[in-house]
Protein backbone atom coordinates (compact mmCIF):
# COMPACT_ATOMS: atom_id res chain seq x y z
CA UNK A 1 0.00 0.00 0.00
CA UNK A 2 1.07 3.59 -0.88
CA UNK A 3 2.00 5.98 1.78
CA UNK A 4 -0.29 8.41 0.31
CA UNK A 5 -3.44 6.00 1.16
CA UNK A 6 -2.94 5.59 5.04
CA UNK A 7 -5.28 7.68 7.42
CA UNK A 8 -3.55 6.52 10.20
CA UNK A 9 0.34 5.72 10.91
CA UNK A 10 1.15 4.18 14.30
CA UNK A 11 5.25 3.61 14.63
CA UNK A 12 7.13 2.20 17.51
CA UNK A 13 4.71 3.74 20.30
CA UNK A 14 5.88 2.66 23.72
CA UNK A 15 3.59 3.63 27.35
CA UNK A 16 4.31 3.21 30.44
CA UNK A 17 1.39 3.68 33.62
CA UNK A 18 3.87 4.16 36.08
CA UNK A 19 6.11 1.23 36.20
CA UNK A 20 4.21 -1.03 33.68
CA UNK A 21 5.38 -0.93 30.30
CA UNK A 22 1.98 -1.51 28.98
CA UNK A 23 2.73 -0.80 25.29
CA UNK A 24 6.01 -2.39 23.77
CA UNK A 25 6.40 -0.87 20.39
CA UNK A 26 3.25 -1.28 18.81
CA UNK A 27 3.24 -0.17 15.23
CA UNK A 28 -0.37 0.02 12.68
CA UNK A 29 -1.81 1.32 9.85
CA UNK A 30 -5.07 2.29 9.00
CA UNK A 31 -5.56 2.50 5.43
CA UNK A 32 -8.13 5.33 4.46
CA UNK A 33 -11.73 3.87 3.64
CA UNK A 34 -10.48 0.29 5.71
CA UNK A 35 -11.98 -1.20 9.00
CA UNK A 36 -8.96 -2.12 10.57
CA UNK A 37 -9.26 -4.05 13.95
CA UNK A 38 -7.37 -4.57 16.78
CA UNK A 39 -8.33 -7.98 18.77
CA UNK A 40 -6.36 -9.38 21.65
CA UNK A 41 -7.44 -10.60 25.57
CA UNK A 42 -8.10 -8.28 28.68
CA UNK A 43 -5.09 -6.43 29.19
CA UNK A 44 -3.60 -6.85 25.98
CA UNK A 45 -3.51 -2.94 25.45
CA UNK A 46 -5.81 -2.42 22.93
CA UNK A 47 -7.77 0.39 24.98
CA UNK A 48 -4.75 1.84 25.66
CA UNK A 49 -3.59 2.04 22.03
CA UNK A 50 -6.71 3.97 21.27
CA UNK A 51 -6.33 5.88 24.31
CA UNK A 52 -3.01 7.20 23.33
CA UNK A 53 -4.49 7.67 19.74
CA UNK A 54 -6.95 9.70 21.06
CA UNK A 55 -4.17 11.99 23.08
CA UNK A 56 -5.77 10.90 26.82
CA UNK A 57 -3.36 8.85 27.36
CA UNK A 58 0.59 10.21 26.73
CA UNK A 59 3.15 7.99 24.28
CA UNK A 60 6.59 7.77 26.29
CA UNK A 61 8.23 7.19 22.91
CA UNK A 62 7.00 6.38 19.33
CA UNK A 63 4.88 8.32 16.38
CA UNK A 64 1.44 9.04 15.38
CA UNK A 65 0.86 10.02 12.13
CA UNK A 66 -2.59 11.00 11.27
CA UNK A 67 -3.12 12.77 7.54
CA UNK A 68 0.10 13.29 7.41
CA UNK A 69 0.30 15.29 10.29
CA UNK A 70 2.59 14.25 13.66
CA UNK A 71 -0.46 14.37 16.57
CA UNK A 72 1.69 12.23 18.62
CA UNK A 73 1.00 13.42 22.71
CA UNK A 74 -1.29 16.21 21.38
CA UNK A 75 -4.10 17.00 23.74
CA UNK A 76 -7.51 15.04 23.13
CA UNK A 77 -9.57 18.24 22.20
CA UNK A 78 -7.23 18.90 19.72
CA UNK A 79 -7.11 15.56 18.27
CA UNK A 80 -10.56 15.25 17.83
CA UNK A 81 -10.77 18.66 16.00
CA UNK A 82 -8.48 17.17 13.68
CA UNK A 83 -10.92 14.74 12.55
CA UNK A 84 -10.48 11.76 14.79
CA UNK A 85 -13.66 10.61 17.26
CA UNK A 86 -13.56 7.99 19.66
CA UNK A 87 -16.43 5.64 21.14
CA UNK A 88 -15.11 4.87 24.65
CA UNK A 89 -14.39 1.81 26.32
CA UNK A 90 -18.20 1.84 28.32
CA UNK A 91 -20.19 3.85 25.83
CA UNK A 92 -20.08 6.88 28.77
CA UNK A 93 -22.63 9.17 28.03
CA UNK A 94 -23.24 12.01 29.91
CA UNK A 95 -25.93 10.77 32.32
CA UNK A 96 -27.26 14.53 33.20
CA UNK A 97 -27.77 15.95 29.74
CA UNK A 98 -30.71 14.03 27.31
CA UNK A 99 -30.06 12.14 24.40
CA UNK A 100 -30.23 15.27 22.13
CA UNK A 101 -27.35 17.18 24.27
CA UNK A 102 -25.25 14.13 23.88
CA UNK A 103 -25.71 14.15 20.38
CA UNK A 104 -24.90 18.01 20.47
CA UNK A 105 -21.97 17.61 22.68
CA UNK A 106 -20.60 15.39 19.61
CA UNK A 107 -21.00 18.26 17.29
CA UNK A 108 -19.36 20.95 19.83
CA UNK A 109 -17.09 22.36 17.17
CA UNK A 110 -19.24 22.55 14.57
CA UNK A 111 -21.29 25.83 13.46
CA UNK A 112 -22.65 24.36 10.16
CA UNK A 113 -26.37 24.16 11.37
CA UNK A 114 -27.54 22.67 8.02
CA UNK A 115 -24.83 19.72 8.06
CA UNK A 116 -25.47 19.47 11.83
CA UNK A 117 -29.50 18.86 10.96
CA UNK A 118 -28.42 16.40 8.30
CA UNK A 119 -26.12 14.59 10.37
CA UNK A 120 -28.65 14.07 12.84
CA UNK A 121 -31.05 12.91 10.27
CA UNK A 122 -28.38 10.24 9.45
CA UNK A 123 -28.03 9.01 12.50
CA UNK A 124 -31.67 8.70 13.33
CA UNK A 125 -31.93 6.56 10.08
CA UNK A 126 -29.03 4.62 11.85
CA UNK A 127 -31.07 4.05 14.90
CA UNK A 128 -34.31 5.21 14.65
CA UNK A 129 -34.94 4.50 18.30
CA UNK A 130 -32.89 7.33 19.52
CA UNK A 131 -35.54 10.01 17.71
CA UNK A 132 -37.75 8.38 20.55
CA UNK A 133 -35.81 9.25 22.88
CA UNK A 134 -34.17 13.30 22.69
CA UNK A 135 -35.66 14.52 25.45
CA UNK A 136 -34.69 11.44 28.12
CA UNK A 137 -31.93 12.20 29.64
CA UNK A 138 -28.78 9.61 28.87
CA UNK A 139 -28.97 8.02 32.14
CA UNK A 140 -32.37 6.50 31.48
CA UNK A 141 -31.16 4.38 28.34
CA UNK A 142 -30.90 0.81 28.48
CA UNK A 143 -26.89 -0.33 27.51
CA UNK A 144 -27.97 -1.08 23.77
CA UNK A 145 -29.51 2.18 23.54
CA UNK A 146 -26.84 3.88 25.14
CA UNK A 147 -24.03 2.28 22.90
CA UNK A 148 -25.76 3.60 19.94
CA UNK A 149 -25.87 6.74 21.59
CA UNK A 150 -22.37 6.60 21.95
CA UNK A 151 -21.95 5.52 18.16
CA UNK A 152 -24.08 8.41 17.14
CA UNK A 153 -22.40 11.21 19.34
CA UNK A 154 -19.37 10.11 17.88
CA UNK A 155 -20.46 10.63 14.40
CA UNK A 156 -21.89 13.44 14.86
CA UNK A 157 -18.29 15.50 14.79
CA UNK A 158 -18.02 13.73 11.45
CA UNK A 159 -15.07 12.21 12.19
CA UNK A 160 -12.41 10.75 9.06
CA UNK A 161 -11.38 7.93 11.49
CA UNK A 162 -13.99 6.57 14.03
CA UNK A 163 -12.40 4.16 16.62
CA UNK A 164 -14.44 2.05 18.52
CA UNK A 165 -13.36 0.58 22.16
CA UNK A 166 -15.57 -2.92 22.25
CA UNK A 167 -18.81 -1.78 21.16
CA UNK A 168 -20.34 -4.93 21.41
CA UNK A 169 -19.62 -5.60 25.27
CA UNK A 170 -22.24 -6.15 26.90
CA UNK A 171 -25.07 -6.22 24.97
CA UNK A 172 -27.55 -9.10 23.77
CA UNK A 173 -26.81 -11.44 21.20
CA UNK A 174 -29.11 -9.49 18.68
CA UNK A 175 -27.86 -6.11 19.50
CA UNK A 176 -24.37 -7.45 18.53
CA UNK A 177 -24.92 -8.41 15.46
CA UNK A 178 -26.31 -4.85 14.66
CA UNK A 179 -23.84 -3.04 16.28
CA UNK A 180 -21.34 -4.69 13.46
CA UNK A 181 -23.76 -4.07 10.61
CA UNK A 182 -23.97 -0.37 11.70
CA UNK A 183 -20.11 -0.60 11.28
CA UNK A 184 -20.28 -2.02 8.10
CA UNK A 185 -22.64 0.81 7.24
CA UNK A 186 -21.08 3.83 8.50
CA UNK A 187 -18.02 2.37 6.64
CA UNK A 188 -19.86 2.11 3.51
CA UNK A 189 -20.68 5.74 3.95
CA UNK A 190 -16.84 6.69 3.62
CA UNK A 191 -15.74 6.82 7.35
CA UNK A 192 -12.41 4.90 8.23
CA UNK A 193 -12.93 2.95 11.34
CA UNK A 194 -10.50 1.39 13.72
CA UNK A 195 -12.27 -1.50 15.63
CA UNK A 196 -10.81 -2.44 18.99
CA UNK A 197 -12.75 -6.14 20.05
CA UNK A 198 -12.66 -8.93 22.55
CA UNK A 199 -15.74 -10.60 20.34
CA UNK A 200 -12.89 -11.87 17.72
CA UNK A 201 -14.78 -13.41 15.57
CA UNK A 202 -17.40 -10.37 14.63
CA UNK A 203 -14.66 -8.19 14.68
CA UNK A 204 -12.53 -10.29 12.31
CA UNK A 205 -15.41 -11.04 10.13
CA UNK A 206 -16.60 -7.01 9.94
CA UNK A 207 -12.99 -5.81 9.27
CA UNK A 208 -10.42 -6.10 6.22
CA UNK A 209 -7.18 -6.38 8.24
CA UNK A 210 -6.71 -7.38 11.81
CA UNK A 211 -4.06 -6.99 14.59
CA UNK A 212 -3.58 -9.25 17.47
CA UNK A 213 -2.17 -7.94 20.36
CA UNK A 214 -0.52 -9.70 22.99
CA UNK A 215 0.89 -8.22 26.08
CA UNK A 216 1.84 -5.39 24.96
CA UNK A 217 2.74 -6.40 22.03
CA UNK A 218 1.54 -7.22 18.15
CA UNK A 219 2.16 -10.76 17.16
CA UNK A 220 0.51 -11.16 14.52
CA UNK A 221 -1.52 -9.37 10.96
CA UNK A 222 -2.73 -10.03 8.35
CA UNK A 223 -5.84 -9.24 6.00
CA UNK A 224 -9.01 -11.28 8.31
CA UNK A 225 -9.52 -13.67 5.45
CA UNK A 226 -6.40 -15.00 6.66
CA UNK A 227 -6.77 -14.54 10.30
CA UNK A 228 -10.21 -16.29 10.23
CA UNK A 229 -8.50 -19.36 9.15
CA UNK A 230 -5.12 -19.04 11.19
CA UNK A 231 -5.08 -22.16 13.45
CA UNK A 232 -3.60 -20.45 16.02
CA UNK A 233 -6.10 -17.95 16.19
CA UNK A 234 -8.93 -19.77 15.35
CA UNK A 235 -7.66 -21.96 18.75
CA UNK A 236 -7.20 -18.66 20.94
CA UNK A 237 -9.67 -16.52 19.85
CA UNK A 238 -12.18 -17.99 17.95
CA UNK A 239 -13.25 -20.95 20.23
CA UNK A 240 -12.61 -23.37 17.63
CA UNK A 241 -10.06 -25.99 16.98
CA UNK B 1 -43.55 39.14 66.88
CA UNK B 2 -45.78 41.61 65.37
CA UNK B 3 -46.66 40.52 61.49
CA UNK B 4 -44.65 44.00 60.37
CA UNK B 5 -41.83 42.87 62.21
CA UNK B 6 -42.19 39.57 60.45
CA UNK B 7 -42.75 41.47 57.31
CA UNK B 8 -39.37 43.07 57.53
CA UNK B 9 -37.34 39.95 58.82
CA UNK B 10 -39.00 37.98 55.93
CA UNK B 11 -37.41 40.89 53.49
CA UNK B 12 -33.77 40.40 55.05
CA UNK B 13 -33.83 37.05 55.72
CA UNK B 14 -34.94 37.07 51.50
CA UNK B 15 -31.71 39.01 50.89
CA UNK B 16 -29.08 37.55 52.97
CA UNK B 17 -30.08 34.00 51.99
CA UNK B 18 -29.76 35.14 48.35
CA UNK B 19 -26.08 37.01 48.87
CA UNK B 20 -25.39 33.57 50.65
CA UNK B 21 -26.73 31.69 47.52
CA UNK B 22 -24.72 33.81 44.86
CA UNK B 23 -21.70 32.87 46.80
CA UNK B 24 -22.71 29.51 47.12
CA UNK B 25 -23.24 28.72 43.13
CA UNK B 26 -19.28 29.56 43.05
CA UNK B 27 -18.49 26.27 45.66
CA UNK B 28 -20.81 23.76 44.23
CA UNK B 29 -19.59 24.64 40.40
CA UNK B 30 -16.38 24.26 41.46
CA UNK B 31 -16.61 21.34 43.61
CA UNK B 32 -18.82 19.89 40.82
CA UNK B 33 -16.28 19.61 38.12
CA UNK B 34 -12.96 18.84 40.51
CA UNK B 35 -14.13 17.85 43.53
CA UNK B 36 -12.56 20.74 44.93
CA UNK B 37 -13.38 23.03 47.78
CA UNK B 38 -12.16 26.74 47.01
CA UNK B 39 -11.26 28.67 50.25
CA UNK B 40 -10.60 31.30 48.14
CA UNK B 41 -13.82 31.82 46.84
CA UNK B 42 -14.98 34.09 49.97
CA UNK B 43 -11.97 35.95 49.42
CA UNK B 44 -13.12 36.91 46.06
CA UNK B 45 -16.31 38.17 47.37
CA UNK B 46 -14.00 40.75 49.48
CA UNK B 47 -11.78 41.35 46.50
CA UNK B 48 -15.05 42.40 44.26
CA UNK B 49 -15.89 45.48 46.46
CA UNK B 50 -12.43 46.73 46.89
CA UNK B 51 -12.42 46.93 43.46
CA UNK B 52 -15.98 48.56 43.51
CA UNK B 53 -14.82 51.14 45.83
CA UNK B 54 -11.98 51.98 43.96
CA UNK B 55 -13.89 52.17 40.99
CA UNK B 56 -15.92 54.91 42.64
CA UNK B 57 -12.86 56.62 44.27
CA UNK B 58 -10.10 55.97 42.23
CA UNK B 59 -10.88 56.12 38.86
CA UNK B 60 -13.98 58.05 39.38
CA UNK B 61 -16.75 55.73 38.10
CA UNK B 62 -20.34 56.45 37.95
CA UNK B 63 -21.36 53.66 40.86
CA UNK B 64 -23.10 51.66 38.04
CA UNK B 65 -20.33 51.16 36.27
CA UNK B 66 -18.04 50.59 38.96
CA UNK B 67 -19.88 47.46 40.09
CA UNK B 68 -20.10 46.22 36.55
CA UNK B 69 -16.50 46.65 36.32
CA UNK B 70 -15.85 45.13 39.51
CA UNK B 71 -18.22 42.20 39.02
CA UNK B 72 -16.04 41.72 35.36
CA UNK B 73 -12.72 42.07 37.61
CA UNK B 74 -13.85 39.38 39.89
CA UNK B 75 -14.52 37.21 36.89
CA UNK B 76 -11.38 37.68 35.75
CA UNK B 77 -9.76 36.97 39.28
CA UNK B 78 -11.30 33.76 39.62
CA UNK B 79 -10.20 32.74 36.20
CA UNK B 80 -6.37 34.21 37.27
CA UNK B 81 -6.78 32.30 40.47
CA UNK B 82 -7.39 28.40 38.72
CA UNK B 83 -4.93 29.21 35.94
CA UNK B 84 -2.00 30.17 38.16
CA UNK B 85 -3.08 28.41 41.36
CA UNK B 86 -5.25 25.15 40.37
CA UNK B 87 -4.73 24.19 36.76
CA UNK B 88 -0.91 23.23 37.40
CA UNK B 89 -2.64 20.97 40.28
CA UNK B 90 -5.06 19.42 37.80
CA UNK B 91 -2.79 15.74 38.36
CA UNK B 92 -2.15 16.21 41.53
CA UNK B 93 -4.12 14.14 44.77
CA UNK B 94 -6.71 15.89 45.62
CA UNK B 95 -5.50 16.97 49.02
CA UNK B 96 -2.53 19.17 46.97
CA UNK B 97 -5.61 21.52 45.27
CA UNK B 98 -6.80 21.52 48.62
CA UNK B 99 -3.82 22.93 50.40
CA UNK B 100 -2.91 25.08 47.85
CA UNK B 101 -6.66 26.70 48.07
CA UNK B 102 -5.82 27.68 51.76
CA UNK B 103 -2.45 29.04 50.68
CA UNK B 104 -4.45 30.97 48.28
CA UNK B 105 -7.22 32.51 50.62
CA UNK B 106 -4.54 34.01 52.95
CA UNK B 107 -2.35 34.97 50.00
CA UNK B 108 -5.63 37.46 48.80
CA UNK B 109 -6.25 38.39 52.31
CA UNK B 110 -2.78 39.23 53.05
CA UNK B 111 -2.43 40.83 49.92
CA UNK B 112 -5.88 43.12 50.59
CA UNK B 113 -3.91 44.12 53.77
CA UNK B 114 -1.09 45.20 52.17
CA UNK B 115 -2.90 46.96 49.52
CA UNK B 116 -6.00 48.33 50.41
CA UNK B 117 -5.03 48.42 53.85
CA UNK B 118 -6.34 46.88 56.91
CA UNK B 119 -8.54 49.88 58.79
CA UNK B 120 -12.29 49.09 57.31
CA UNK B 121 -13.14 51.68 54.25
CA UNK B 122 -16.75 53.51 54.09
CA UNK B 123 -18.60 51.84 51.55
CA UNK B 124 -21.36 54.69 51.47
CA UNK B 125 -19.99 56.94 48.67
CA UNK B 126 -20.59 53.94 46.47
CA UNK B 127 -24.19 53.69 47.31
CA UNK B 128 -25.91 56.21 45.90
CA UNK B 129 -28.70 58.17 47.22
CA UNK B 130 -31.60 57.00 46.02
CA UNK B 131 -30.63 53.80 46.86
CA UNK B 132 -31.23 54.74 50.63
CA UNK B 133 -34.67 55.96 50.41
CA UNK B 134 -36.76 54.47 52.74
CA UNK B 135 -40.71 52.95 50.96
CA UNK B 136 -43.63 53.29 53.55
CA UNK B 137 -45.98 50.10 52.73
CA UNK B 138 -48.43 50.17 55.21
CA UNK B 139 -46.52 49.50 58.33
CA UNK B 140 -43.47 48.41 56.27
CA UNK B 141 -40.21 50.58 56.06
CA UNK B 142 -38.08 49.08 53.56
CA UNK B 143 -35.40 50.83 51.76
CA UNK B 144 -34.98 51.31 48.01
CA UNK B 145 -31.41 49.52 48.93
CA UNK B 146 -33.83 45.90 49.56
CA UNK B 147 -35.58 46.13 46.63
CA UNK B 148 -32.39 46.77 44.39
CA UNK B 149 -30.54 43.96 45.53
CA UNK B 150 -33.51 41.50 45.56
CA UNK B 151 -33.99 42.28 42.10
CA UNK B 152 -30.38 42.07 41.22
CA UNK B 153 -29.94 38.64 43.03
CA UNK B 154 -33.13 37.40 41.14
CA UNK B 155 -31.75 38.50 37.68
CA UNK B 156 -28.58 36.67 38.23
CA UNK B 157 -29.79 33.82 39.57
CA UNK B 158 -32.23 33.42 36.38
CA UNK B 159 -28.71 34.64 34.19
CA UNK B 160 -27.20 31.65 35.34
CA UNK B 161 -29.37 28.64 34.89
CA UNK B 162 -30.08 30.30 31.48
CA UNK B 163 -26.53 30.14 31.03
CA UNK B 164 -26.23 26.50 32.58
CA UNK B 165 -29.11 24.56 31.26
CA UNK B 166 -29.62 26.74 27.48
CA UNK B 167 -25.87 27.60 26.14
CA UNK B 168 -23.18 25.69 24.92
CA UNK B 169 -20.95 26.72 27.52
CA UNK B 170 -23.32 25.88 30.04
CA UNK B 171 -24.10 22.29 28.45
CA UNK B 172 -20.06 21.65 28.30
CA UNK B 173 -20.52 22.47 31.78
CA UNK B 174 -22.49 20.03 32.54
CA UNK B 175 -21.07 17.74 30.52
CA UNK B 176 -17.15 17.98 32.59
CA UNK B 177 -18.75 17.44 35.74
CA UNK B 178 -20.01 13.81 35.20
CA UNK B 179 -16.63 12.87 32.85
CA UNK B 180 -13.32 15.25 32.23
CA UNK B 181 -11.84 12.72 29.92
CA UNK B 182 -14.93 11.88 27.65
CA UNK B 183 -15.81 15.71 27.31
CA UNK B 184 -12.02 16.40 25.94
CA UNK B 185 -12.69 13.40 23.45
CA UNK B 186 -15.78 15.96 22.42
CA UNK B 187 -13.18 18.36 21.13
CA UNK B 188 -13.74 20.60 24.12
CA UNK B 189 -11.03 22.00 26.05
CA UNK B 190 -11.85 21.20 29.07
CA UNK B 191 -9.60 23.90 30.50
CA UNK B 192 -11.25 26.56 28.95
CA UNK B 193 -14.73 25.08 30.51
CA UNK B 194 -13.19 24.97 33.58
CA UNK B 195 -11.77 28.39 33.56
CA UNK B 196 -14.88 29.65 32.24
CA UNK B 197 -16.81 28.26 35.60
CA UNK B 198 -14.48 29.69 37.82
CA UNK B 199 -15.14 33.39 36.37
CA UNK B 200 -18.79 32.80 36.31
CA UNK B 201 -18.35 31.69 40.07
CA UNK B 202 -16.37 34.64 40.81
CA UNK B 203 -18.19 36.88 39.21
CA UNK B 204 -21.41 36.40 41.38
CA UNK B 205 -19.01 36.11 44.26
CA UNK B 206 -17.92 39.72 43.75
CA UNK B 207 -21.38 40.82 43.06
CA UNK B 208 -22.63 39.52 46.14
CA UNK B 209 -20.18 40.96 48.12
CA UNK B 210 -20.99 44.81 46.38
CA UNK B 211 -24.50 44.20 47.73
CA UNK B 212 -23.43 42.81 50.84
CA UNK B 213 -21.26 46.10 51.24
CA UNK B 214 -23.97 48.39 50.32
CA UNK B 215 -26.25 46.92 53.02
CA UNK B 216 -23.37 47.39 55.59
CA UNK B 217 -21.00 49.33 54.58
CA UNK B 218 -17.83 48.68 56.29
CA UNK B 219 -15.06 46.84 53.64
CA UNK B 220 -11.97 45.01 55.43
CA UNK B 221 -9.67 42.62 53.98
CA UNK B 222 -11.35 39.50 56.29
CA UNK B 223 -14.79 40.71 55.40
CA UNK B 224 -15.09 37.70 53.32
CA UNK B 225 -14.21 34.55 55.31
CA UNK B 226 -17.20 34.47 57.32
CA UNK B 227 -20.17 34.58 54.43
CA UNK B 228 -17.67 32.28 52.11
CA UNK B 229 -18.01 29.96 55.01
CA UNK B 230 -21.60 30.13 55.72
CA UNK B 231 -22.31 30.21 51.70
CA UNK B 232 -20.27 27.18 51.81
CA UNK B 233 -22.28 25.49 54.59
CA UNK B 234 -24.95 26.34 52.26
CA UNK B 235 -23.48 24.32 49.42
CA UNK B 236 -22.88 21.41 51.44
CA UNK B 237 -26.21 21.57 53.19
CA UNK B 238 -27.93 21.94 49.24
CA UNK B 239 -26.04 18.70 47.93
CA UNK B 240 -22.62 19.94 46.75
CA UNK B 241 -22.36 19.84 43.39
CA UNK B 242 -25.92 20.79 43.10
CA UNK B 243 -26.44 24.31 41.63
CA UNK B 244 -30.29 24.27 42.54
CA UNK B 245 -29.28 22.91 46.35
CA UNK B 246 -26.85 25.65 46.14
CA UNK B 247 -29.94 27.93 45.93
CA UNK B 248 -31.73 26.46 48.34
CA UNK B 249 -29.31 25.81 50.84
CA UNK B 250 -28.24 29.49 50.61
CA UNK B 251 -31.91 30.98 50.92
CA UNK B 252 -32.80 28.23 54.00
CA UNK B 253 -29.70 29.19 55.74
CA UNK B 254 -30.21 33.17 55.09
CA UNK B 255 -33.90 32.93 56.31
CA UNK B 256 -32.92 30.47 59.29
CA UNK B 257 -30.69 33.03 60.62
CA UNK B 258 -32.58 36.09 60.28
CA UNK B 259 -35.54 34.50 61.71
CA UNK B 260 -34.01 32.84 64.83
CA UNK B 261 -32.77 36.11 65.58
CA UNK B 262 -36.40 37.66 64.93
CA UNK B 263 -38.07 35.16 66.90
CA UNK B 264 -35.53 34.65 70.15
CA UNK B 265 -33.81 38.01 70.18
CA UNK B 266 -31.93 36.69 73.48
CA UNK B 267 -29.62 34.22 71.28
CA UNK B 268 -28.46 37.19 68.65
CA UNK B 269 -25.15 36.42 70.23
CA UNK B 270 -25.45 33.01 68.89
CA UNK B 271 -26.12 33.91 65.37
CA UNK B 272 -23.11 32.29 63.76
CA UNK B 273 -23.37 29.34 65.46
CA UNK B 274 -26.36 28.18 63.99
CA UNK B 275 -24.93 27.76 60.54
CA UNK B 276 -21.96 25.19 61.94
CA UNK B 277 -24.94 23.72 63.77
CA UNK B 278 -26.79 23.26 60.74
CA UNK B 279 -23.31 21.95 58.79
CA UNK B 280 -22.92 19.23 61.84
CA UNK B 281 -26.29 18.08 61.69
CA UNK B 282 -26.18 17.65 57.72
CA UNK B 283 -23.08 16.34 58.19
CA UNK B 284 -24.30 13.63 60.32
CA UNK B 285 -27.56 12.49 59.62
CA UNK B 286 -27.88 13.48 55.11
CA UNK B 287 -23.93 14.20 54.30
CA UNK B 288 -25.53 14.49 50.74
CA UNK B 289 -27.65 17.50 51.40
CA UNK B 290 -31.15 18.01 50.60
CA UNK B 291 -30.52 17.69 46.57
CA UNK B 292 -27.01 16.11 46.75
CA UNK B 293 -26.65 12.68 44.96
CA UNK B 294 -24.80 9.94 45.87
CA UNK B 295 -21.53 10.26 44.40
CA UNK B 296 -20.15 6.75 42.39
CA UNK B 297 -16.75 6.11 42.66
CA UNK B 298 -15.37 6.73 39.36
CA UNK B 299 -13.51 3.54 38.34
Amino acid sequence: MSHEDLLLEVADLHVYYGAIHALKGISIRVPKGSIVTLIGANGAGKTTTLSTIAGLVKARSGKIVFNGQDITNKPAYMVNQMGIAMVPEGRRIFPNLTVYENLMMGAYNRNDKEGIKNDLEWVFELFPRLRERLTQLGATLSGGEQQMLAISRALMSRPSLLMMDEPSLGLAPLLVAEVFDVIKKINAEGTTILLVEQNAMGALKTAHYGYVLETGNIVMEAPTTELLNNEQVKKAYLGVA
Amino acid sequence: MSARMFMQNLFNGLTLGGLYALIAIGYTMVYGILRLINFAHGDVFMIGTYLAFYGVTLMLLPWWLAIVVAIIGSAAIGFLIDRVAYKPLRESPRISALITAIGVSFFLESFAVVVFGGIPKSFLKIIPNFLKKIVTIGELRIQVLTFFALAIIAGLLVLLLWIVYRTKIGMAMRAISTDIPTTALMGVNTDTVIGFTFALGSALAGASGIIWAMRYPQIFPYMGFMPGLKAFIAAVFGGIGSIQGAMLGGFILGMAEIMIVGFLPQLAGYRDVFAFIILILILSFKPTGIMGKKLTVKV
